[in-house]
């Protein structure tokens, strides 16, 4: 029991103190987990993470699953999750009540006015952050380009495209591997 | 009751395909929130997007608590972030075994490199829309030119340059 609170605590410290969340929280969860406490080596946490990192859903939260179940079953889940998520959940209900008690005085709605031009931006930025890590083949150009149109002028349900993608990718991932193997 | 249960489970849909973490969740929770369920409206989505971006944690749980809180107070809260939530326990748990057993299965490996092409085209068309509707004339044109000079060549932390943007915008637009 004593663990699984640290185990909450550990969850709920990262949950408070991590902006923009997913990898940025990754070397915090590291050193609490590896580092501090000690519930597994280094090469153990760097393999969970590449498995948490390919499941759909919030980085953390995965981490906080994966980690729980491993280390002390099911109870290591929900209290993992719990820590994550209840930093982000508090703040979020204070910072929601201030901005609809607000947003209709003029300086807010002349400050947010100017937030979301820069929004757009960020959000780009983050498209191209991960454009140049991924290889610039034929193929994945042209899935890129063609989700975004499909999402953005055919108005295409974002989940078609990604389990579109998802098939797509183990189709042709498994004919160049059987080609190769010929 | 309906109508909390109608919020947790669409915030199941968008939980389990949210691949790519991050900015790979706007499209979905646009497409779910501002165009199916008329639940908010552009404007309201892109604010939502900034206040994640200035406090603490995953923008997918603050959309969750954000959009449930305003629609259903407290428990909406709690019934969207949850609903979130719910799907990655079955998938996380379930791969972790699955995961050890295929260990050297290459196409298992990771399905999520096949998929960042589709996030970047995911993150491009949030971008569109967004930007469609906040950048509409000279003054937020020159916020938007600002942020990116910002962005791309400068290492200042986002949460500053919204700030920044913020400041900005408020000499632009008050009074």
């Amino acid at each position: 029991m004593r663990k699984l609170i640290k185990f909450f605590l550990v969850f709920l410290r990262i949950g408070a103190f991590t902006f923009g969340g997913g990898l940025a929280m990754l070397p915090l969860i590291e050193r609490e987990i590896v580092d501090k406490n000690e519930w597994m080596t280094k090469e153990e946490f760097i393999d969970i993470i590449a498995v948490t990192q390919c499941m759909p859903g919030v980085i953390a939260a995965n981490t906080a699953i994966y980690l729980g179940y491993h280390l002390f079953g099911f109870w290591g889940t929900v209290f993992g999750v719990l820590g994550a998520i209840l930093p982000s959940f508090v703040i979020m209900m204070v910072a929601a009540e201030f901005f609809l008690t607000f947003r209709d005085s003029p300086v807010i709605q002349a400050v947010f006015m100017g937030i979301r031009p820069a929004i757009a931006v960020l959000i780009f930025s983050a498209a191209v952050r991960l454009s140049k890590v991924v290889d610039k083949t034929a193929y994945n150009i042209v899935i890129a380009v063609v989700s975004f149109a499909l999402i953005s002028f055919w108005g295409l349900h974002p989940i078609i495209v990604i389990v579109g993608a998802a098939l797509l990718g183990i189709l042709v991932k498994g004919r160049s591997e059987n080609e190769s193997a010929d | 009751m309906r109508a909390l249960i109608e919020l947790f489970f669409t915030f199941s849909k968008i939980g389990a395909f949210n691949f790519g973490g991050g900015y790979a969740i706007l499209p979905l929770i646009e497409k779910e929130m501002v165009i199916n369920n008329g639940w908010m409206t552009t404007h309201d989505f892109i604010d939502l997007v900034a206040l994640s971006q200035v406090t603490p944690g995953p923008i997918s749980i603050n959309s969750a608590t954000f959009i449930g809180y305003r629609l259903f107070g407290i428990s909406g809260a709690a019934y969207g972030t949850l609903g979130l939530i719910f799907p990655a326990f079955f998938i996380v748990i379930f791969a972790a075994t699955a995961i050890q057993k295929y260990r050297n299965s290459s196409w298992m490996n990771c399905a999520f490199l096949n998929l960042r092409p589709a996030v970047i085209g995911l993150i491009t068309s949030a971008t569109l829309s967004l930007g469609r509707t906040s950048i509409v004339d000279l003054r937020s044109v020159l916020i938007a030119g600002l942020t990116a000079v910002l962005v791309f060549k400068t290492k200042l932390h986002p949460v500053v340059i919204i700030l920044i943007s913020g400041a900005v915008g408020g000499v632009f637009y008050f009074g």
